[in-house]
């Protein structure tokens, strides 16, 4: 795995994986994609970063361990249920802010803050694993 | 404009009151703090904090939910604002209540035990986050109108109990977690088959709403077949005998504080499962398969009992007690009358209580140097006479007689098979109240009563009395004790219990509260309404 073409390249496809998951993860409200497989596919993009140029780079490029990045994301998920207490509706209960942005509406909410939970909870609970694994086939 | 859309066909517009959140504290609490003990878990000392405030806001929650669920019967809170069936319902009634209180109680106990048991890097390996993850899925379970959730949260709290058991990677541990994950896991399959014939049948997966349309379906939906998959799945889930190997297999290779929670909690969420979904859903087709039932509660009440005679490992033979405890809980669930379901859900409290106690003890014995093998323990009386005490009160209340606990639900349930005429549940229920009094006199006489055996070190000098183990034990013995000596309130909160559970209409009141005014309106007449307006 360590050929010049792969090293050269893997920083560059990784960086177009994690735009792209996040792509998918904001296209979820509404179509096909979400957290969940936005997640998975950011995951990914970590992985072959790993076994490009090593999984140290790889933790250093994430700066928090992965546990902590899927602990901050069930943190988000159960709190956008949570938020909906001070709006005197159930638990989960999507609530929407839709700011208007240079003339476009920019559908901000809980549920997206819920998504975005999903997501970091797949990233760094896959991310996790991965690069344990990776480490273990460099020992 | 453009459509009007009515949304209070679709959705719940009432404002919902803060009394009502208190149903979502219990699954919601323990997952937010679970999220940040990860994210702390390399400050060791921040875990044990952490955990305690969380059940203890848990705690409050629910005894908030028991005020509330006494006064005014059993309510719900639909999540999303989805009207139910397509909402997911919370339903807090006094048998989920209860337990899930009791429940909460012991893990209390279980994380004020872990201050001086898991180690700093126990607690970086997440003890204390996977004790919450698995409180989540507790209270959810119990909690749940909603037969998938139910799934759900047993997927939780199992997640959470694997990553507990292989806490400390001994290579035991991990043969102890293979066979528990297995097993669980088998049954968990069984458990979603029949929750896929469930919605196959039903088209709806809301336990109130299961409940109300099962006489229609009785005719047509092999309702028979789900109760014995049910009855399979969650009785291997709680232990039943023949499907029970798993437990002793497994619950005596983690550190003794995941025993005890897991001897204290899980098993009885399988028993709860069973109630909830046999007794409450499936009431006919339990009555078809209740001599089953009853053959299965007294042989595991037997294996159970005799599989603790034969052990001389204390953490061996408490998962025995657990397994022969589950037998007993299955008789209620045989006769399915009044008397016999108060008495299971009393069991399954005393259980709970008891078994973690037990376990604790065994603990608190090992860490005054004496040991889990019967053969080298000894001398703890003349040493630790309050611990002698305090193990005494347990083994009366373990082997069901007074003082303690575990009378009454014994009581209760020997009254209800004698009411019914089964003469050998009766049986068995007290010949394994005896053998468990064998088993358990035999662990008082060896460890506590004979002076230390030839050949093994002298404990130390009795001046290191476990005051903190005696605090935790204490705990635990006011409602043992409390339970025993003036039942009264526990036994009238067990006789709603299985009220409710018999006669479902208050819970089914709770999700659906137009059910008695309006019957269910086809989708179409609801558009042809709108259209009007």
């Amino acid at each position: 795995m360590n050929t010049v073409i792969f090293r050269t390249a893997a920083p560059y496809i990784a960086a177009l994986m994690v735009i792209f998951s996040i792509f998918v993860l904001l296209r979820g409200h509404n179509e096909p994609g979400g957290g969940f497989i936005g997640g998975l596919m950011g995951a990914s993009a970590f992985a072959i970063y790993g076994i490009a140029c090593g999984v140290s780079s790889v933790r250093r490029a994430l700066y928090l361990h992965p546990m902590t990045w899927s602990a901050i994301g069930l943190f988000l998920g159960a709190a956008a249920g949570v938020m909906s207490v001070f709006f005197g509706v159930p638990f989960l209960t999507g609530l929407w802010a839709p700011p208007e942005i240079f003339g476009i509406e920019v559908e901000l909410s809980s549920i997206l803050l819920f998504d975005i939970g999903v997501y970091l909870v797949v990233l760094g609970a896959i991310t996790s694993i991965a690069l344990a694994l990776e480490e273990r086939e460099e020992d | 404009m453009d459509s009007y859309v009515d949304i209070s066909e679709a959705m719940v517009v009432e404002p919902i009151s803060l009394v009502d959140w208190l149903i979502v504290v219990p699954v919601a609490v323990p997952l937010l703090f679970g999220a940040l003990l990860l994210v702390f878990r390399k400050a060791p000392q921040t875990q044990a904090i952490g955990a305690v405030i969380g059940l203890s806001l848990v705690f409050a929650a629910e005894i908030g939910l028991l005020m509330r669920v006494l006064a005014e019967g059993p309510f719900s809170l639909t999540m999303g604002g989805w009207l139910p069936p397509f909402g997911i319902s919370l339903v807090a009634d006094a048998l989920g209540v209860t337990l899930a209180l009791t429940a909460t109680l012991v893990a209390l106990v279980c994380a004020l035990y872990g201050v001086r048991d898991i180690d700093a890097s126990g607690r970086r390996y997440g003890f204390y986050t996977f004790l919450m993850l698995l409180m989540a899925g507790v209270g959810g379970a119990f909690l749940t109108g909603d037969v998938f959730n139910l799934y759900v949260w047993f997927e939780v709290f199992l997640i959470s109990a694997f990553g507990l058991i292989v806490l400390g990677s001994e290579a035991r541990q991990l043969d102890g977690a293979v066979k528990y994950a297995v097993l669980n896991l088998i049954a968990t399959t069984l458990f979603l088959i029949g929750t896929g014939l469930i919605y196959g049948s039903f088209g709806t997966l809301s336990m109130a709403d299961i409940a109300r349309k099962a006489p229609e379906v009785r005719e047509v939906a092999p309702l028979a077949t789900i109760a014995v998959i049910y009855f399979i799945a969650f009785g291997m889930k709680a232990a039943a005998f023949p499907l029970h190997f798993w437990l002793p297999a497994s619950y005596h290779t983690p550190r003794i504080v995941v025993a005890a929670l897991f001897g204290g909690i899980l098993t009885k969420i399988g028993v709860y499962a069973l109630l909830r979904t046999l007794m409450m859903l499936f009431p006919p087709e339990r009555d078809m398969i209740s001599d089953l039932i009853g053959w299965v509660a007294v042989a595991t009440m037997m294996f159970g009992v005799i599989g603790a005679l034969a052990q001389s490992d204390i953490r061996r033979l408490l998962g025995w007690i657990v397994v022969s405890g589950i037998g007993v809980m299955l008789a209620g669930l045989a006769l399915g009358s009044q008397t016999g379901l108060s008495g299971t859900v009393l069991y399954a409290i005393h259980s709970m209580l008891v078994m973690t106690a037990l376990y604790i003890l065994a603990g608190v014995m090992r860490g005054l140097g004496s040991s889990y093998n019967l053969h080298e323990a000894g001398g703890l009386y003349r040493s630790h006479p309050a611990l002698a005490a305090i193990a005494l009160i347990l083994v009366l209340a373990a082997a069901g007689l007074p003082p303690a606990s575990g009378l009454w639900p014994k009581v209760y349930l020997v009254k209800a098979s004698l009411d019914e005429g089964v003469w050998w549940l009766a049986l068995g229920i007290l010949a394994s109240g005896l053998l468990t009094t064998l088993a358990l006199g035999r662990v008082f006489a060896l460890a506590f009563w004979r002076s230390r055996p030839e050949g093994v070190a002298a404990l130390e000098a009795p001046v290191g009395q476990p005051v903190a183990g005696y605090a935790l034990l204490g705990i635990l013995l006011i409602p043992i004790l409390g339970i025993g000596l003036y039942p009264e309130p526990v036994i009238q909160l067990t006789d709603m219990a299985a009220q409710g559970l018999l006669e479902p209409s208050g819970f089914i009141e709770a999700v659906f509260p137009e059910e008695a005014a309006v019957p269910d309106v086809p989708a179409g007449e609801v558009e042809t309404e709108e259209v009007a307006e």
